[in-house]
């Protein structure tokens, strides 16, 4: 293999690495506040609001309904609005951002509902605010679940990020359809999807070390 | 002290999250407006209040309910299940927020403050619950910090808090323990610590031995009575579990479908209880029942060759007394004892016996009135037929 394809894929690689940690990081910074609002606000909670706790699920759902690769086109305007540019690795992690917010914040919600109620009774009993007992309670309380969470959405990133790749995304994915696919280059093909592989299972690996680290249970 | 008045707490089912909804965006936008117009009218302001059985959407947890727990003192309620001992407790520091009434704890009007002065009252109000509700990705020590924290404490200053609580809990070599690693009775010593830490004139007490096991359930009422008599703790506590009250309460309420049906010093429930649903507790809690053989064969109406079947309980003097033989002499009955038991109840030692009386009806009657008279409590379970 030449040296031009081995600084194609390591490029390829740190592509798509890019695409998933700022995606992650974005979508974890926005998607956990929004989990916590849609449990929180939800009937009989701390902070219940029912209808904007139905607006929330409406706007969630829709969020994952939309198909990823029908999702990255349709956003395309808003997409070049922030970036300024509809192809590339900062274009798709636009699309992968909005992807995944909805997905983190259903998956934190799911980690809260874990937490039995009586905790939140107890802190309230002790004259906790709604503020304290997102803060002291419900994180701190759900962060093995809310890291789980992430892990799932991590890898998944990892599999969209592949599809960013037919529009010109950039990354693994990409050098995969265009090189391996598209050029009939099985060795490419294979070594693309075995770094995704190794990435996935590092990823993974990392998620569950961090889970046993913080589970008290 | 806690002092409940005419408080009731109704349930709607029927469009039971618009209801919510509605009370509670009335609650945001005038909290202590909608309070004070309900505490202040003294009537209750919910219509179905009156009407509850005739509304099948309407379900009533706690009705018309008086408690007076004066300073110092433990108050027990006890009830079955879904009687309404728990959200009685939970009205106490508004868990729960009664439909109507007042609720006064250390002489303030808990129903009328805004929820940042809500906050505060419940600092100086302690709770412990049935499952411990510790927070398991805290240790020990920050579990007990928990509601120091919330306060806004400093961390040298929690450290100077909790110490002495974990000392006195007996934790004080758990403290970096995490509360997967603690058996049950540890961990409502923790429960207890973290209660206490925001030194509160007031603890309420949500079942909190009945997941435990005996012998622990026994350290924990000690630890409770400790705190009660060191500290001049307030302790309202709910259990199903007449052990509980016999062993740590002052004062004792029984609830039944929402409503206090009696009340007594612990002493005189034990002795004699008043209703019906008392006397169950204390015979299911006692086991003291006449034999089935026998019971098969009680009468209600004495006959003409019948003798009667008492059940006596007696308590101070009494028990000290040779009662049973003088009463042979001098009432010329004699006394079958069927089943007895001592029973100590904190500083009280209560005697009860269940006996068959033998002598013609004239001389059994007497023997009754003798024993009322040497302030025995009598109740005459049934007649038996004579077997000669």
């Amino acid at each position: 293999m030449s040296s031009a394809m081995i600084d194609l894929i390591l490029q390829a690689t740190l592509d798509t690495l890019y695409m998933v940690g700022v995606s992650g990081i974005l979508s974890a910074l926005l998607g956990v506040p929004l989990g916590v609002m849609l449990y929180v606000t939800r009937p009989r909670q701390i902070l219940a609001r029912p209808a904007l706790n139905q607006v929330l699920g409406i706007v969630t759902n829709i969020g994952r309904s939309v198909p990823f690769i029908i999702l990255m086109v349709a956003i395309i305007p808003f997409t070049r609005m922030i970036v300024g540019t509809s192809i590339g690795t900062n274009a798709a992690i636009v699309p992968l951002t909005i992807a995944a917010i909805p997905f983190v914040a259903r998956l934190v919600e799911g980690a809260l509902n874990e937490i039995p109620p009586g905790l939140v009774e107890a802190a309230q009993s002790m004259g906790a605010t709604p503020g304290q007992i997102i803060a002291k309670v419900l994180l701190p309380e759900a962060r093995g679940g809310i890291i789980t969470g992430l892990t799932i959405t991590v890898v998944t990133l990892v599999s969209y990020s592949a599809m960013a790749g037919a529009v010109g995304g950039g990354g693994l994915g990409d050098l995969g359809i265009r090189y391996g696919y598209n050029r009939f280059n099985p060795t490419i093909m294979l070594i693309t999807v075995a770094i995704l592989v190794v990435m996935v299972q590092g990823f993974q690996s990392l998620g569950d070390y961090l889970v046993r680290k913080s589970d008290r249970k | 002290m806690i002092t409940l008045r005419n408080v009731s707490k109704t349930y709607h089912l029927r469009n039971r999250r618009k209801d919510q909804r509605k009370s509670r965006l009335a609650e945001e936008a005038t909290p202590s407006l909608k309070a004070g117009s309900t505490a202040s009218s003294g009537l209750p302001d919910d219509g179905g209040m009156d009407r509850p059985k005739a509304d099948a959407n309407v379900i009533v947890a706690l009705k018309n309910v008086d408690l007076h727990v004066p300073q110092g003192s433990i108050h027990g309620v006890i009830g079955l299940s879904g009687a309404g001992k728990s959200t009685l407790i939970r009205c106490v520091n508004l868990l729960e927020r009664p439909s109507s009434g007042s609720v006064v704890v250390d002489g303030q009007e808990m129903t009328r403050l805004s929820s940042s002065d809500l906050n505060q009252a419940r600092h100086r109000i302690g709770m412990i619950f049935q499952h411990f509700n510790l927070l398991t990705s805290r240790n020990v020590f920050d579990n007990v910090a928990l509601p120091l924290e919330l306060m806004g404490m400093k961390r040298a200053e929690i450290r100077e808090r909790v110490m002495p609580l974990l000392d006195l809990t007996g934790l004080a070599d758990k403290t970096r323990q995490y509360p997967a690693q603690l058996s049950g009775g540890q961990k409502q010593r923790v429960a207890i610590a973290r209660a206490l830490a925001s030194k509160p004139r007031v603890l309420l007490c949500d079942e909190a031995t009945s997941a435990l096991d005996p012998q622990t359930t026994g350290s924990i009422l000690e630890l409770l009575r400790d705190i009660n008599q060191q500290l001049g703790l307030t302790i309202l506590l709910i259990t199903h579990e007449m052990e509980v009250v016999k062993s740590i309460c002052h004062r004792v309420s029984l609830i039944s479908g929402g409503e206090l049906v009696e009340e007594a010093d612990v002493g005189d429930f034990f002795t004699a209880p008043r209703t019906r649903l008392g006397r169950e507790f204390l015979n299911d809690f006692l086991q003291l029942e006449p034999p089935k053989a026998l019971v098969e064969r009680l009468e209600a109406k004495a006959g003409a060759n019948t003798h009667p079947v008492v059940r006596l309980a007696f308590s101070g003097d009494a028990v000290s007394t040779p009662l049973i033989s003088r009463l042979a002499r001098e009432c010329e009955v004699d006394v079958s004892i069927l089943q007895a038991k001592v029973e100590s109840i904190q500083e009280r030692t209560l005697g009860l016996m269940i006996a068959e009386l033998l002598g013609p009806a004239e001389k059994t009657r007497q023997a009754i009135d003798y024993l009322e008279a040497h302030d025995l409590h009598v109740e005459v379970l049934g007649h038996v037929q004579r077997d000669d």
